[in-house]
């Protein structure tokens, strides 16, 4: 088990000096980073100087080793646009993001596996077959239209909740939250939706899937052979099972929540990285574009180990001391 | 062999109306539906130069008093109708429809086209020769894998855009979009291609032919990629709506088709703007088409897959 | 015997209707279990053995179902019983063991888990007495150290074990009937006999009834008192075991024998029968056996073959065969 764990987090290295380079390209090719720190009025020495300062004539590899050396500290350099380091900036605005994506990924996880569950149990009843027509509506319904339409109805026409920001935020510091004001709350409703109502009909499809699956594994019918009740087939046999495969993909799901913030937030214009990113491409502001990109891989990569620990509780084939592949 | 006697003989046509496939899409009304509203859609794209009432894209043609004409009345100024009203600017809302979803669709067809194209390439290299060549491209697959094609996408675009001199990025921006949905979207055709690979690749057609000495392309093309078209078919379908959609979502954004070639997603993130003053209809008939397009998209490709192989996932 | 039977079938029809028409994977079968008694079912796959044994028990899959006959368990009818009823009688009054121990078990429970939570469906008992039993059963069927391996997984058990283990679930509650389906198909030979045995052996000391249901003659010559040997969904031939397999009157029967290799048939060479069994949805007309017969007659050919008691009782053939007629090469 310690062998797979190494060799889990040393993939998870290895992707992120493979996006550290991708980013580290992106500041050295696109665009000239002399050009765009460097005003109109310049000289030549000026042009000279900074090269040397920012290390632009050492070795490509050298020049990589040191990106990585100061994205370790999170030094990102200045922002193109506003001039201010780019770090200061991302953590300034991670709060809003984070507690975005925790609320809808809670509703997304909670409601998914529920609708799921049920969809899957009663695959002939008439209300699943709604739910599941629903949800093919749902995933053919863009992100950004889904947010709309809930704007149109309840900022537009009846008027109960804010269309755009975060509310009224507390300042704690080192966090800014919207959880203990009521327009934060009240603001957060809307976007969460938005942001939740697509994972969650993809988690609930999921989960069918992979229920009615286990539903026709011999245990089951063996387990139904001896008489256990339906909702001890269902919750005890079936459920555990199913949820075995669901937590990877869930886990990258919720995952890919932080990245399609970036269309919930465009919507709602709330003010988290993901505004910030979006904005970033309209200005080809690199720095932050590079930033983002690193910070948002720090953070899948530590979702996919945490959904791979995950695996271990759950499945006692996987404990045993004989190490089997990773997937 | 079997002793029944051999059926009389039929024509091409019977038989293909008779096969299995036809038979669940004669029995699937949403198949049946869907198709239509893709075929018609996919027509009125097509022929939008001549079904459109106006020519939304000639200034000549436009007259601002037209602007924020509701649909179907007649405007106040001029006096002018238009089924499904103007924008601001006077244009005929249901002719920038059909000359947006002319963008979306070449955008989405094309970045499928791409996408397939390097997928099942890669898909048939991986599978057919192995070993280093399998390992980088799964690797890299791997690693593309973990971050959501949306996001890909937008930073390809914005990668290209930081490429592009200032003054062609409006032109450029449709084909920047076609490289980026499609580069975001090959994994998924590589790695059921692959997998279609090895299973063709054991069976004894492709051993025979390999020691009669053809050459591993002429394997390939020949015999390998004929036997996974089917998947390759239903991704593709899926692939569509989901590259409509990403065409959408990131022209919305602002991050895609510039408001002088507006797609449906262009002219979405227009009609927004006049949400909350009333103008309802810039923003819904767009929407309406967007969701109709991936809709019928979405479900015509639900139901090819259970109906070309249902234990596809 | 004046005891009623433990189970009794009586004209037994299962249907699936599909798009091609209707099914029938089980046509007219009866018969009866003794307390105590094993009945072997044979047949090629697809004869609608295991088709019987899941109406039995109530887990025909859609949209196959039983459409007429008739199911007595101990003498209660289980028709019109409802669902909850039905899941009641199930582990209690008859359990079932399928063939792949590698699959019947659910991966993510022990062992423990498992029996505990089917004696307590069953039995009023309570958490630590249904423990005490498990591990009884667990050591009934030759577990050893079962004290502790009622908190392993399945998958730390052996394929052999793991089939022991099922019986153990399958026994847990305390039936009277078990159908065993196919249990030795999926197991090395070696441990075949031992599980064949073991079933053997608990049936003869519990007096539980067995359906057992192979293609296994071996098995069936093992372990069956009696023995009854499907084709195309009906009955071909029962009757006590040694009878069968010495004088099968059905020419399917004998065909049958003669393709099999048994120690005690000496060094006979095998033969096989010409042709296969029809599709369901493909059966001749007239007895469905006509055209691999070699003694088929135009009756054969026209009329469908007789249910067992329109004719001797034992075999369902117009022209069942004699002591002297023999199957020729």
């Amino acid at each position: 088990m310690l062998a797979y764990i190494i060799r889990r987090v040393a993939q998870s290295i290895l992707v992120l000096f493979v996006v550290g380079l991708v980013a580290f390209s992106m500041f050295r090719f696109v665009g000239d980073p002399i050009d765009n720190m460097l005003g109109q009025e310049r000289t030549q020495a000026d042009i000279e100087r900074l090269r040397e300062q920012l290390g632009l004539d050492q070795p490509f590899v050298v020049q990589y080793w040191r990106f990585l050396e100061q994205a370790v500290q999170g030094n990102f350099g200045l922002s193109y646009r506003q001039g201010r380091p780019v770090s200061e900036i991302l953590i300034e605005r991670l709060p809003a993001t984070l507690e975005l994506a925790f609320v809808s990924g809670l509703m997304a996880l909670a409601g998914g596996i529920a609708l799921g569950i049920f969809t899957a149990i009663r695959r002939r009843g008439l209300s699943a077959n709604i739910i599941m027509t629903a949800s093919l509506i749902g995933v053919s319904l863009p992100t950004f239209l889904i947010g709309i339409l809930l704007i149109y109805l309840f900022s537009v026409e009846l008027g109960w909740l804010p269309s755009f920001g975060r509310g009224e935020v507390t300042d704690l510091g080192w966090w800014t939250t919207g959880f203990l004001t009521e327009s934060g709350l009240k603001a957060l409703i809307l976007p969460a939706i938005t942001l939740g109502l697509y994972q969650m009909t993809l988690i609930m499809r999921l989960v069918r899937t992979e229920m009615l699956e286990v539903l026709r594994m011999d245990y089951i019918r063996f387990a139904r052979a001896r008489g256990i009740r339906e909702r001890a087939i269902n919750f005890r046999h079936a459920l555990k099972n199913t949820l075995v495969p669901v937590i990877t993909i869930t886990g990258l799901q919720l995952g890919s929540i932080i990245a399609f913030a970036i269309i919930t937030e465009t919507v709602f214009q709330w003010p988290g990285v993901g505004l910030l990113f979006i904005n970033a491409i309209q200005f080809v502001d690199i720095p932050v574009m590079a930033a983002y990109l690193m910070l948002i891989s720090v953070m899948f990569v530590g979702i996919n180990l945490i959904v791979d620990m995950l695996y271990f509780a759950i499945d006692p084939r996987l404990r045993a001391d004989r190490t089997q592949g990773g997937h | 062999m079997s002793d029944t006697p051999a059926p009389a003989p039929q024509s091409r046509l019977r038989r293909a109306w008779n096969s299995d496939f036809a038979w669940s899409f004669r029995h699937a009304p949403v198949a049946i539906i869907s198709s239509f509203v893709v075929l018609v859609l996919i027509l009125a794209a097509v022929l939008a130069p001549l079904i459109a009432p106006h020519d939304p894209f000639n200034p000549a043609t436009l007259n601002l008093m037209n602007g924020f004409t509701p649909p179907g009345q007649a405007n106040a100024f001029t006096g002018d109708t238009f089924l499904l009203g103007t924008d601001d600017q006077g244009r005929d809302v249901f002719s920038t429809i059909l000359y947006g979803m002319r963008i979306s669709l070449f955008v989405g067809f094309a970045a499928v086209m791409l996408a397939m194209v390097i997928g099942v390439t890669l898909g048939l290299l991986a599978g057919y020769l192995g070993g280093w060549v399998e390992s980088i491209i799964m690797r890299v697959a791997d690693v593309q894998l973990t971050f959501p094609a949306i996001l890909v996408a937008m930073l390809i675009f914005g990668i290209a855009k930081g490429i592009t001199p200032p003054e062609y990025r409006d032109q450029m921006a449709i084909w920047v979009l076609i490289l980026a949905i499609g580069l975001s979207d090959w994994v998924q055709f590589a790695r059921v291609v692959r997998g279609a690979t090895l299973v063709e690749k054991s069976k004894e057609y492709v051993q025979a032919a390999r020691l009669i000495g053809r050459s591993p392309f002429a394997i390939m093309l020949r015999h390998i990629l004929p036997n996974v078209l089917n998947p390759v078919l239903v991704i593709a379908t899926i692939s569509l709506a989901l590259a409509i959609i990403a065409e959408a979502t990131l022209s919305f954004l602002g991050v895609g088709a510039p408001p002088t070639k507006p797609s449906l997603g262009t002219l979405i993130r227009i009609g927004q703007e006049f949400m909350f003053s009333g103008e309802w209809w810039i923003l819904f008939f767009p929407a309406l088409a967007l969701l109709a397009l991936a809709l019928s998209i979405n479900l015509l490709g639900d139901w090819l897959r259970d109906a070309l192989n249902p234990r596809l996932r | 015997m004046t005891d009623t039977p433990v189970l009794s079938v009586r004209d037994l029809v299962v249907e699936i209707p599909t798009r091609h028409g209707v099914l029938r994977p089980v046509d007219n079968v009866s018969y009866d279990i003794h307390a105590g008694e094993i009945l072997g079912v044979v047949g090629e796959s697809g004869a609608g053995k295991s088709m019987t044994g899941n109406a039995v028990i109530g887990l025909l899959d859609r949209p196959a179902r039983i459409v007429s006959g008739e199911i007595l368990l101990s003498g209660q009818p289980i028709q019109g019983l409802k669902r909850d009823a039905i899941r009641k009688l199930r582990g209690k009054k008859m359990g079932m063991i399928f063939q792949d121990p590698l699959t019947s078990l659910n991966p993510l429970l022990t062992v423990g888990d498992q029996l505990t939570e089917t004696i307590l469906e069953h039995l009023k008992v309570g958490q630590t007495e249904a423990r005490k039993r498990a591990i009884a059963a667990l050591e009934e069927v030759g577990i050893p150290a079962a004290a502790q391996r009622i908190n392993s997984y399945p998958h730390e058990f052996s394929g052999g074990m793991r089939q022991r283990v099922v019986i153990a679930l399958a026994l847990c509650a305390e039936p009277d009937l078990v159908i065993a389906d196919e249990p030795t198909t999926a197991l090395d030979v070696s441990v075949q006999a031992q599980i064949v045995a073991l079933l053997k052996r608990l049936c003869r000391e519990r007096g539980v009834a067995v359906m057992l249901v192979t293609h296994d003659m071996g098995v069936i010559a093992e372990a069956a008192d009696r023995v009854a040997v499907m084709y195309a969904g009906r009955l071909a031939e029962l009757g006590p075991v040694r009878e069968v397999l010495t004088q099968a009157r059905h020419p399917y029967t004998a065909g049958l024998m003669a393709s099999t290799p048994l120690a005690s048939q000496g060094r006979k060479r095998l033969r096989q029968i010409p042709g296969s069994m029809p599709r369901l949805g493909a059966l001749p007309t007239g007895c469905a056996f006509h055209p691999r017969c070699e003694f088929a007659q135009d009756k054969c050919r026209q009329e469908p073959g007789p249910t067992l008691d329109r004719c001797d009782g034992r075999a369902a053939c117009w022209f069942p065969l004699t002591a002297k007629q023999e199957v020729s090469a």
